[in-house]
């Protein structure tokens, strides 16, 4: 989709909030949610072609493939904790927003454990045994 | 991505239609009547954005190779 179809549905989006927030609150929020998924939804495709691209570079510099799958993990991971804070966060529940960060974090930390035992691993190899 | 602002406008219909049912009904003094009709009218909603968000989280996990 195209930068100026996503603007335009922000803004037309926004106008139907204010229309149904008056008469229906709760739907006024599933045309939140569903804004976010339908815009989503138009990046992720794209988001596939670069990361095909990122897959293929990685190939043929002969990354290992481990790491690559770990780094796309947390970017795939940093995005469904995003979209998933923002929406509770509009709902009015920050504290549960924090939470579903504070758990992205977490995650991401734990998928990054084996890169930095392979860093550490290297480093102790480069020291001398005494 | 036509179909996409479709559902917005489909949600935003289903809110007013819903609100006018909900007032009518109140007016003719069923109470319960109308609570009811404002609850499936949420629910009808709700489907349809649940199936969109299934959808994206499939997107999401054949994108990122979960």
């Amino acid at each position: 989709m195209d930068i100026l179809q996503i603007t335009i549905l922000g803004v037309l989006a926004s106008i139907l909030y204010i229309l149904v927030k008056e008469v229906q609150p709760s739907l006024a929020f599933l045309i939140i949610l569903i804004t976010g998924i339908v815009i989503f939804f138009s990046i992720i495709q794209q988001v596939q072609l670069i990361f095909e691209t990122i897959r293929k570079l990685g190939d043929q510099a002969n990354v290992q493939g481990l790491y690559l799958t770990t780094i796309l993990k947390i970017i795939g991971i940093s995005y469904i904790a995003e979209i998933g804070a923002h929406l509770t966060k509009d709902a009015g529940l920050n504290s549960v927003s924090k939470y579903i960060e504070l758990a992205g974090k977490i995650f991401i930390l734990l998928l990054a454990v084996p890169i930095i035992t392979a860093v550490i691993e290297a480093i102790i190899g480069f020291i001398p045994n005494v | 991505m036509f179909v996409d602002a479709l559902i917005l406008f489909q949600i935003a219909g289903i809110g007013i239609i819903v609100a006018l049912i909900h007032t009518i009904l109140k007016q003719m003094g069923k109470e319960e009547i109308a609570q009811f009709a404002t609850l499936i009218g949420f629910i009808l909603v709700l489907l349809i954005v649940v199936n969109g968000l299934s959808d994206l989280f499939q997107q999401i996990r054949s994108v990122f190779l979960f």
